[in-house]
């Protein structure tokens, strides 16, 4: 048992807990003093105590850690999430598959950006320091593990396997360790996972910079200076949590099968939200800039982004959503908590806008069509009703919650088809946005009226026409919506690209918006036409069924290959060449019938293993698998002269007793060809043969077994026999036998024994071909051998294969959007540096 | 009336609408019995149906039907009312359903079957280890 580091984890967190409300305390003190010398003695303090609590956030995660990697499973947390044959890579996932360990991730980057604002702010550090290690109390306080007065605070990561479950075993013997742990989640075994959740909770985190110094700005009565030093942190929030997001996606894409990156589960939503209103913010600071009409607006939409957050947290982990959501996590008992936070966080807001909305300016003047906050409110407010639309579904149990509170009986559910109903919205939102980002950006860079917008408008509206003409005819595209959703997108392109070539003539600083803008247009045509257009391109044209109890649909849409047995897929020629594993030190892929496995992780060699004609492991060498239970079917796509193949798999963990299909992905210019595996011969079946046909043959004369031809190449007497211990006066005789396959020659050999006098026969198996040979007598007069064959039926998959066309241009707009806020970024945070050195900030 | 009440107006009638729209569109928790009987009375509304796994004494799973190729199966969900029923669903069976705890069906009757087109699991806890599993102490 390794107590000690349980007990100096757990001692972290308190010390970090406790050190955080210190410091909150000290900057609180420093804002309120009004003598310069108590001002910083206190400020000095609570940056030291900031440094303690930071340093001892860090030495949790370094502890957990340490506790996951060594491998202590009489820790809950290491045996529920990980095993001895995890790699670090995935000890990483690990990490963050529990509550306890992403609540940590969250309080880790709030640390590193705790000390990136301490050093770069002057004015700023204490307010904005003190709601900082505020919202780090109440993060620690969710992972503190402590019971006060039989109130359960927090849920700890350090607890001991045999105080969170009552398992029966540790009656007996108290200091039961397992010896290996439960393994993690097989969805999560992929490299999204271990770099989609520290981008997402750093996107989480970041949302708390520009809410800190709204409230500090509000607090100290600086209503409009906060947004200054908040617009850069906005713009790298939306930025990191946008490909968070769509990191997340990513990992649907490749991993589920469900054939798509957005599923429009409530946890997807409760992200998407506070992303939308955080732009929505973004886009009113920077209107504020220029006019003072959207600073109401800028700070309701900078505090609401952060508080969305922090409600998403309260939906995805206090179990409410277990009913409608296929990932959220389930109660730790913690819901009262967060909801007590929620509420807190939100009154609090609450109380000090009112405070401050008297004071606050607006102009009195009305805003006209032609000026430029004007289109900038209508994008914001799009924005907002876009996540007011995706809220108020995805809030359903809440709302039964709350109805059932006040004694209605409510029995609400989410949509049936949540794919359709949310989309059949958000897609005239995409509409709405893409033809204010296009046309608003006209009216920002210059002064419009009726004429001038004319003449602005003319070409990109000739231009969209024309090009949305030419797609039309050419994609074939007929669905009303899908051409509004095109024309617009294409119009946003254009449009945002003309205001761009202005750009690089003058300022190419400046040149952030029209860029993202580009993406984000981009991004929606690409959601267009991988999603509308997506063809299933494995339809059965066979005419037969595949199996009469299946639905129609699975029979139209499904291909059933056998191994080695061409099918056609509209163009393509399709081939199952069986099914392969993948060990360490060796390129490529290998087939399964090459190795046995011996343990979870290791496999010996049943022949010698070549690549290039150079031998990598020789027969009976013991090599190291690579993710042990993933295997991979070799699918061989020929078109014309050209070949490729794809690997979808199959994860089995018999832990778990989950299977798990996932695709393969074929990328192209114009589409993706994605391929996943609906379901294969279980393995665990034992085979069936056919009845046993004898054939008399000579040596090196062909004879037909299952069609294909074979030889008797050599028969000899052998000493040893794999798996068998032969006595002196024991007779083993081998038959090496070659069957000719379409593409490869299979060696089979089968063994006649005669041990204690009597005989014995070992057959051979060629999976590949589906036959069994056996050598059953030896009739040395004629100088003829007796082999027996039998057949089984072929190894298959029954496979879905589905275009995607244009999913690449999706990806390619993320990147540009990317680009236009890294550029954007850049110009804010140079802006409030300037102003740092005048000593004003 | 300034334009900005109008495009206030404007705005809240669009948030009204979804509001509506979300009532209108939600579908509803019912048991079995409600759901055959929404069935007869020509209701083809997909419905949801929270439930459990039929076990046996020992705590066993029964009742789970596989077809010859795995690509569609079956099972027996014991409502929250006690009422079983045999559940179809034309996919293969999802990853960690024998673990879950809980069910939820999305579908209807059609010919007195109770199809599913969707099916959520709520397991122990969705991603942790509830028993341990002791091997030669």
């Amino acid at each position: 048992m390794h107590y000690f580091i349980g007990s100096l984890g757990h001692f972290l967190i308190i010390a970090a807990f406790v050190s955080a409300l210190v410091s909150a305390y000290g900057y609180f003190r420093s804002v309120q003093s009004t003598e310069i010398t108590d001002k910083d003695s206190w400020m000095r303090f609570a940056r030291i105590a900031f440094w303690v609590h930071g340093g001892s956030a860090i030495g949790v995660v370094a502890t957990l850690f340490t506790i996951i990697n060594r491998g202590y499973f009489e820790y809950h947390y290491a045996y529920s999430h990980s095993s001895t044959v995890l790699p670090v890579y995935y000890q990483i996932s690990a990490f963050w598959e529990g509550q306890e360990g992403s609540f940590l991730l969250w309080i880790f980057w709030n640390v590193i950006l705790g000390f990136v604002l301490i050093r770069t702010n002057k004015f700023w550090e204490a307010p904005v320091m003190a709601i900082f290690a505020i919202v780090q109390g109440f993060l620690l306080s969710m992972i503190l593990g402590v019971v006060l007065f039989n109130l359960k605070i927090g849920s700890s990561p350090f607890i001991l396997l045999r105080d969170a479950m009552d398992a029966p075993i540790f009656k007996t013997s108290p200091d039961f360790i397992p010896e290996d742990g439960s393994g993690l989640n097989p969805l999560l075994q992929n490299y999204w996972m271990v770099i989609h959740p520290p981008t997402l909770f750093l996107g989480f985190a970041t949302t708390l910079i520009p809410f800190a110094y709204c409230i500090a700005g509000l607090w100290l009565g600086k209503f409009k200076e906060w947004i200054r030093p908040a617009l850069p942190w906005s713009l790298f929030s939306a930025v990191v949590l946008g490909v968070g997001i769509l990191m997340g996606g990513y990992w649907a894409y490749e991993t589920l099968n469900f054939g798509g990156y957005w599923n429009w589960d409530p946890v997807e939503n409760a992200v998407y939200v506070p992303w939308l209103v955080l732009i929505a913010a973004i886009h009113t600071m920077i209107a504020f800039k220029k006019s003072t009409t959207a600073l109401k607006s800028a700070i309701i939409l900078a505090v609401s982004a952060f508080l969305l957050i922090v409600y998403s947290t309260f939906l995805t982990r206090s179990g409410i959503l277990g009913d409608s959501s296929v990932h959220s996590f389930t109660d730790l008992g913690l819901s009262g908590q967060l909801l007590i936070y929620l509420l807190a966080f939100v009154l609090g807001t609450l109380f000090l806008i009112i405070r401050s909305w008297k004071k606050l300016e607006s102009d009195e003047q009305e805003v006209s069509t032609y000026s430029r906050e004007f289109w900038i409110f209508m994008g914001a407010t799009v924005l907002c009703l876009m996540g007011f639309q995706v809220i108020i579904p995805t809030s359903i149990p809440v709302w039964n919650a709350i109805l059932e509170l006040v004694g209605v009986d409510s029995n609400m559910a989410p949509p049936v088809d949540q794919v359709g109903y949310y989309t059949q919205y958000q897609l005239w939102g995409g509409v709405l946005i893409a033809l204010l980002s296009g046309t608003g950006q006209f009216f920002w860079w210059n002064k419009m009226d009726k004429t001038k917008l004319k003449d602005a408008l003319l070409l990109p509206v000739v231009l969209t026409l024309a090009i949305t003409a030419a797609v039309i005819i050419l994609f074939k595209v007929q669905n009303i919506n899908y051409i509004l959703v095109l024309t617009a997108g294409t119009y946003s392109i254009i449009a945002n690209a003309k205001i761009l070539l202005d750009r690089w003539k003058t300022n190419i600083n400046l040149s952030g918006g029209a860029i993202s803008h580009i993406g984000i247009a981009m991004m929606l045509l690409g959601v267009l036409f991988s999603s509308g257009y997506s063809k299933i391109v494995s339809l059965n044209q066979t005419g037969l069924v595949w199996s009469k109890e299946f639905p129609d649909e699975v029979n139209q849409k499904n291909l059933l290959l056998f191994q080695n047995e061409d099918r056609q897929m509209g163009e393509y020629s399709l081939n199952y060449k069986g099914t392969r594993k993948r060990v360490e030190g060796f390129p490529g892929y290998v087939n399964i019938h090459d190795l046995r496995q011996v343990s979870e992780t290791e496999a010996v060699a049943l022949s010698n293993l070549k690549t290039k004609g150079n031998v990598v492991y020789s027969r009976g060498d013991t090599m190291t698998l690579i993710t042990p239970e993933t295997s991979y079917f070799e699918i061989e796509y020929t078109k014309g002269s050209s070949k490729f193949s794809l690997y979808p798999t199959v994860q089995i963990n018999e832990k778990m007793n989950m299977t798990v299909f996932s695709p393969d992905i074929k990328r192209k210019l114009g589409f993706d060809l994605y391929t996943h595996v609906r379901t294969f011969p279980d393995p665990d079946q034992e085979t069936e043969w056919s009845e046993v046909e004898e054939i008399i043959t000579q040596l090196n004369e062909p004879f037909f077994v299952n069609d294909f031809v074979a030889t008797l190449e050599k028969v000899q007497r052998v000493n040893d026999v794999e798996g068998l211990k032969l006595n002196e006066s024991d007779v083993a005789i081998k038959a090496t036998i070659k069957v000719k396959g379409a593409e490869q020659d299979f060696m089979a050999e089968p063994y006649y024994i005669i041990q204690n006098n009597q005989a014995g026969l070992k057959s051979a198996i060629v999976h590949d071909l589906g036959v069994k040979l056996t050598l059953m007598a030896i009739d040395p007069k004629n100088n003829a051998f007796s082999i027996g064959t039998s057949r089984t039926q072929k190894d298959w998959v029954i496979l879905e294969a589905v275009e995607k066309p244009l999913i690449n241009v999706l990806w390619i707009g993320t990147l540009i959007m990317v680009i236009g806020f890294v550029i954007a970024i850049f110009r804010r945070y140079t802006e409030f540096t300037k102003m740092k050195s005048k000593g004003l900030e | 009336m300034k334009k900005s009440h109008i495009f206030g107006i404007v705005v809240i009638a669009a948030a009204i609408m979804v509001i509506i729209s979300t009532a209108g569109d939600a579908s509803i928790y019912v048991g079995f019995a409600e759901a055959k009987e929404m069935a007869h009375e020509g209701d083809s509304k997909k419905i949801h149906v929270v439930g459990q796994l039929k076990k046996d004494a020992q705590g066993e799973i029964v009742g789970i039907q596989d077809s010859p190729n795995k690509l569609a199966f079956s099972f027996i969900l014991v409502d929250n009312n006690n009422e079983e029923q045999r559940v179809y669903f034309n996919e293969p069976m999802p990853a960690d359903f024998l673990r879950s705890e809980q069910v939820v069906v999305v579908g209807n009757f059609q010919n007195d079957h109770f199809l599913a087109s969707k099916i959520l699991m709520k397991c122990p806890s969705k991603y942790q280890e509830e028993t341990i599993e002791v091997n030669d102490v």
